[in-house]
């Protein structure tokens, strides 16, 4: 187990520094002037070129690469080109606020997606599953900038529950910052939530199908632990990878969703970034996108194995 | 009430069952009356299609969503099984009757310790703390004759043998002690040898309990082992029912003299009988006969048959019942099924060799599974064929058994060069012959053609079966493309098959036409050799019959050499001359097939030999059983690989010697440590008619 790990957390390096060498060649490619855009249209070009030489950038292309990553692996992420502020910092706080909007979406929608799935597959092509699942599809269809306009419309215009902008200050603590976060949260989580419903619906009708969940009815055991014991024991394993894998969209979905909102996340400062070519500020933020997704994909795998005793015995 | 009445356990009457399909409601069971009475094993035999499986599915109420009982009435000890509410029905399931599925390894859940799911059951039904539900469970795992329960308890299914898996089943199906017992072809997924044993500890046990038994099978033998009556079903009603005797030695139905005819027997091969058939195949229940139902394919219907229909009747006042206006006739005429044939003396010496495989090795390497064992940096090494060297002659048989695993499959493959031997040689009509398909010519890939288990993986469900037997043709080149169309035709007319079948799809197809079009494939490419991988095991009895008929009529006619693999002994009996048995990727014995089955045996072959359940009631076998199962190819024990499951092992030199080949006949060698006179001493017959004495 333990070597099955470094294994994996050595296969996560692996795939970082690939990640490194393609997000610092893209950030070379996007077109315009770093120091360009820095000192604005009417810059001299002499002023210009100084700042080139003082940002480095007059250096060929792989000195410039290995600098950085040497810099970044030792915690140094830089200067940001726009503001002139460490961008560790920035990150790490617009990170927080990220992490916390989307641990209240998962954990809206998980277990929400769960109990919906398994209600499917227990109401298998009757009226409760084909409303689950068409209601589930419409939302997953619908892009965030969508739903979102919508629920604002809805909930904060209409009835003016909850506030519509959710441009906090960066460093609220969580308690206060809560408010502002359900409505996000709610968007982000309507997306993914019918993902994981379909899934937690099919693979709960395969194991309601199964020989050993019939061998546990004629056993006489009460429907209702025929179900947490024997069905949904077996079936929710996968319900744990499909998390994992679901978190790749739920990255994309806070990029948009916390653009909508006004949120200061790490999506916003990403668009934000992108819209200034912050290069430094973006490859951070794209590192750091690729290690989330990684170790959540491991963590996944790993507890897979735990709850699994045929992988956590071997055959 | 008689004595009778009083211990009538299930009590069934007219009962209906009745699918609700999107055209027209099938009635799947039909009119199906019984009684099972306390103690009483009633064995419930039909082919695929018959209905057994929901009948019993029915009895317990346990029926898929379009699925209802429809007319008649199930009583289980005076309680109205029809009247009872959902909620109380609960509480029928597990605590009165229970069930013991066919497939263990799917029945056990995979995520909970096998013990805990025994406990779950005492907890629920008989009220029990967790403390001494834990010792129930313990207690049941004993009953059943695991060893060490205590581990065994804290196991999970995927680290368990089927058999051990099986009697976890049935020590969970008797915890609670229930009235009733429903078995679904519990052996079914066993190895001959494994499903002797349960046999056995089923018998025993269902004494002790006295637990009303319904034992749901296809397999006639085990009825005869097991049961105390049968029930005989066809397309969803019942023909037949008597106690064992009346029913396979007084028979008064022609559709159970049928399939007791289909059944190859152990003291005659091919060239001594044909094996009855039933033409045709069993009718959906919407297209159902006028009358008698099994009329289209009663070799004794006449014009009255197909008038009415009739009824279940107890014809002789004994408690036989049978469906069958002409039961009389059926009495007179038991001997109608076989066709003795002239036997034809050949001098086996005479008949050159086809097929040499001399010292052939087949070795794998596998990586243990499980996350520690990722990183094991050495692979296991399989040694899944082990020098076995195997001749056949031409236009001869030879048939290779053993228990799975014991690398039978693995050898044919590297016959066939799908899978490159790690060492050894192969001839084929004297020439030397790759290791690997990729390096064979053409001519020679001709030669050597194959029959897979299952035809439906074998066949390309897109293309017409025409087109899958025309390919070989063209691909290998022996025939004119003008003539393909032509051959194709020939070869369906040879296998049975009507010409028009060559534009359907295979899913058109039943399983055993299916496989007569694998076979004419084979047959194609016009072959010396082919390989038949447990060919019939998935069929139905009566369509094995006629396969193997047809087998052994193309063999005749073709002059063609089978390397004919099966674990059903009595099917290598009857299409084979010689036999090779396999255990642990070696041969122990080698030999002509009369010789192979009668004294003196390798142990091994004795064992497997007792293991068959004959469908014959006054037939004694000797109970030799082998317990455990085939230890793993890749830890193989040292001297004679079998010694740890021997039951003739006669000391240390078996665990420490590797046995020497003895020769009984020029024609047939033992490869054991024990000398052949005491072993001829010590062996019986595979089996003797009650009250002979064996010769």
């Amino acid at each position: 187990m333990i070597t099955y790990i470094l294994r994996r957390l050595g296969m996560i390096l692996l795939t970082m520094l690939l990640a490194s060498v393609i997000i610092f060649s893209v950030t070379q490619l996007l077109p315009g002037d770093v120091a360009q855009v820095i000192l604005g249209q009417f810059a001299t070009p002499e002023a210009v070129a100084n700042l080139r030489t003082e940002l480095g950038l007059d250096r060929p292309i792989v000195v410039q690469y290995f600098d950085w990553l040497t810099r970044f692996a030792q915690g140094d992420w830089g200067t940001s080109m726009v503001s002139r502020l460490e961008v560790r910092p920035l990150v790490m706080q617009r990170l927080n606020n990220s992490l916390m909007l989307a641990g209240v979406s998962i954990l809206m929608y998980v277990p929400l997606g769960i109990l919906l799935g398994v209600i499917a597959a227990l109401k298998e092509d009757r009226a409760a599953d084909q409303l689950i699942s068409g209601i589930s599809m419409a939302f997953a269809g619908l892009p965030e900038f969508v739903t979102g306009l919508i629920l604002i419309g809805v909930l904060a215009i209409a009835f003016d529950l909850l506030p519509a902008n959710s441009s906090i200050e960066p460093g609220t603590p969580f308690k206060e910052a809560f408010p502002f976060l359900i409505l996000p949260a709610i968007t982000v989580s309507l997306t993914s939530l019918g993902y994981i419903a379909r899934m937690t619906r099919s693979s709960t009708i395969d194991v309601l199908r199964s020989d050993y969940t019939r061998a546990a009815d004629m056993k006489g055991l009460p429907r209702w632990q025929v179900l947490t014991r024997h069905v949904l024991r077996n079936s929710l394993l996968p319900t744990v990878t499909v998390v994992a894998l679901g978190i790749g969209w739920l990255i994309g979905g806070l990029i948009v969703t916390e653009s909508v909102f006004g949120y200061p996340g790490i999506g916003r400062l990403l668009i934000y970034s992108i819209q200034r070519r912050d290069l430094i500020t973006i490859q951070a933020i794209s590192m750091l996108i690729v290690a989330i997704y990684s170790v959540s994909n491991l963590v996944a795998d790993i507890l897979y194995g735990i709850l699994n005793p045929r992988i956590r015995l071997g055959g | 009430m008689t004595p009778d009445e009083k211990s009538t356990i299930l009590d069934v009457n007219n009962l209906w069952v009745t699918y609700a399909t999107e055209n027209s409601p099938l009635h799947t069971v039909r009119n199906v009356t019984m009684k099972i009475a306390r103690g009483e094993i009633y064995g419930l035999v039909g082919e695929s299609g018959s209905g057994k499986t929901t009948l019993a599915r029915a009895l317990v109420r346990y029926l898929p969503r379009n699925g209802s009982i429809t007319k008649g009435s199930i009583s289980l000890a005076g309680t109205d099984l029809l009247a009872l509410p959902q909620s109380e029905l609960r509480k029928v399931w597990g605590a009165r009757v229970t069930m013991v599925h066919q497939d263990p390894a799917k029945a056990i859940n995979p995520s909970i310790p096998v013990g805990e799911q025994i406990a779950e059951m005492a907890r629920v039904h008989l009220g029990m703390s967790q403390a001494q539900a834990k010792k129930k469970s313990l207690e049941m795992l004993e009953k059943v004759q695991l060893p060490d329960p205590e581990s065994v308890a804290g196991r999970y299914a995927h680290q368990l043998s089927g058999g051990m898996l099986q009697r976890i089943l049935i020590a969970t199906a008797l915890t609670t002690n229930p009235q009733f017992l429903i078995m679904d072809e519990p052996t079914t997924a066993l190895d001959v040898t494994t499903e002797a044993v349960i046999l056995d500890l089923v018998r025993d046990l269902l004494r002790e309990y006295e637990t009303a038994v319904l034992y749901i099978t296809h397999n006639l033998g085990v009825v005869a082992r097991i049961c105390d009556r049968v029930g005989v079903m066809y397309a969803g009603e019942l023909m037949e029912e008597g106690s064992i005797q009346q029913v396979f030695k007084q028979n008064l139905h022609p559709y159970t003299l049928g399939l007791l005819g289909c059944v190859p027997r152990i003291d005659m091969n091919k060239s001594d009988i044909d094996l009855h058939t039933i033409p045709g195949h069993i009718p959906r229940p919407n297209e159902l006969p006028q009358g008698c139902i099994f009329a289209p394919r009663c070799a004794i219907a006449e014009e009255a048959c197909n008038a009415e229909r009739p009824s279940l009747a107890d014809v002789e006042n004994n408690r036989h019942m049978t469906a069958c206006r002409r039961w009389a006739d059926v009495a007179k005429n038991m001997h109608i099924i076989t066709k003795e044939k002239v036997k034809e003396e050949v001098d086996m010496e005479e008949i050159p060799l086809l097929l040499d495989a001399r010292n052939i090795e087949k070795q794998f390497k596998v990586r243990r599974s499980g996350l520690s064992n990722l990183f094991a940096w050495k692979p296991d090494i399989v040694r899944a064929v082990d020098n076995m060297t195997v001749r056949v002659r031409k236009g001869a048989t030879m048939g290779i058994v053993g228990e799975s695993g014991c690398g039978k499959t693995t050898f044919a493959r590297c016959v066939a060069g799908f899978e490159s031997a790690t060492s050894g040689d192969l001839f084929l009509d004297g020439e030397s012959l790759p290791y690997s398909i990729a390096e064979r010519s053409k001519a020679t890939l001709r030669k050597i053609q194959l029959v897979f288990q299952n035809p439906d993986a074998s066949l390309n469900p897109q293309h017409p079966v025409g087109q899958s037997v025309g390919r070989p043709l063209a691909l290998l080149g022996n025939v004119l493309p003008s003539e393909i169309e032509k051959r194709v035709r020939e070869l369906f007319e040879a296998v049975n098959l009507p010409a028009d079948y060559v534009h359907r799809l295979p899913h058109e197809l039943s399983g055993g036409e299916k496989q007569r079009v694998a076979i004419a494939r084979a047959f194609a490419a016009d072959p010396q050799l082919m390989i038949l991988d447990e060919p019939i095991s998935s069929l139905d009895v009566s369509v094995q019959a006629s396969l193997m008929n047809l087998l052994a009529e193309l063999q005749k006619s073709h002059g063609t050499s089978y390397l004919f693999i099966s674990h059903d002994l009595a099917a290598v009996r009857h299409l084979s001359d010689w036999i090779a048995v396999v255990y642990l990727g070696r041969i122990w014995e080698i030999g002509s097939a009369e010789d192979v089955f009668s004294p003196p045996y390798h142990p091994y072959t004795e064992a497997l030999l007792s293991a068959i359940p004959i469908p014959d009631p006054n037939i004694h076998q000797e109970r030799i059983r082998l317990h455990g199962s085939v230890p793993s190819a890749v830890n193989i024990p040292a001297g004679c690989r079998f010694h740890t499951r021997c039951p003739r092992k006669i000391g240390a030199i078996c665990e420490t010697e590797s046995p020497p080949w003895q020769n009984v006949t020029r024609f047939h060698s033992i490869c054991c440590h024990i000398p052949l006179e005491e072993l001829r001493a010590m062996q019986a017959p595979v089996a003797v008619e009650n009250g002979k004495e064996p010769q």
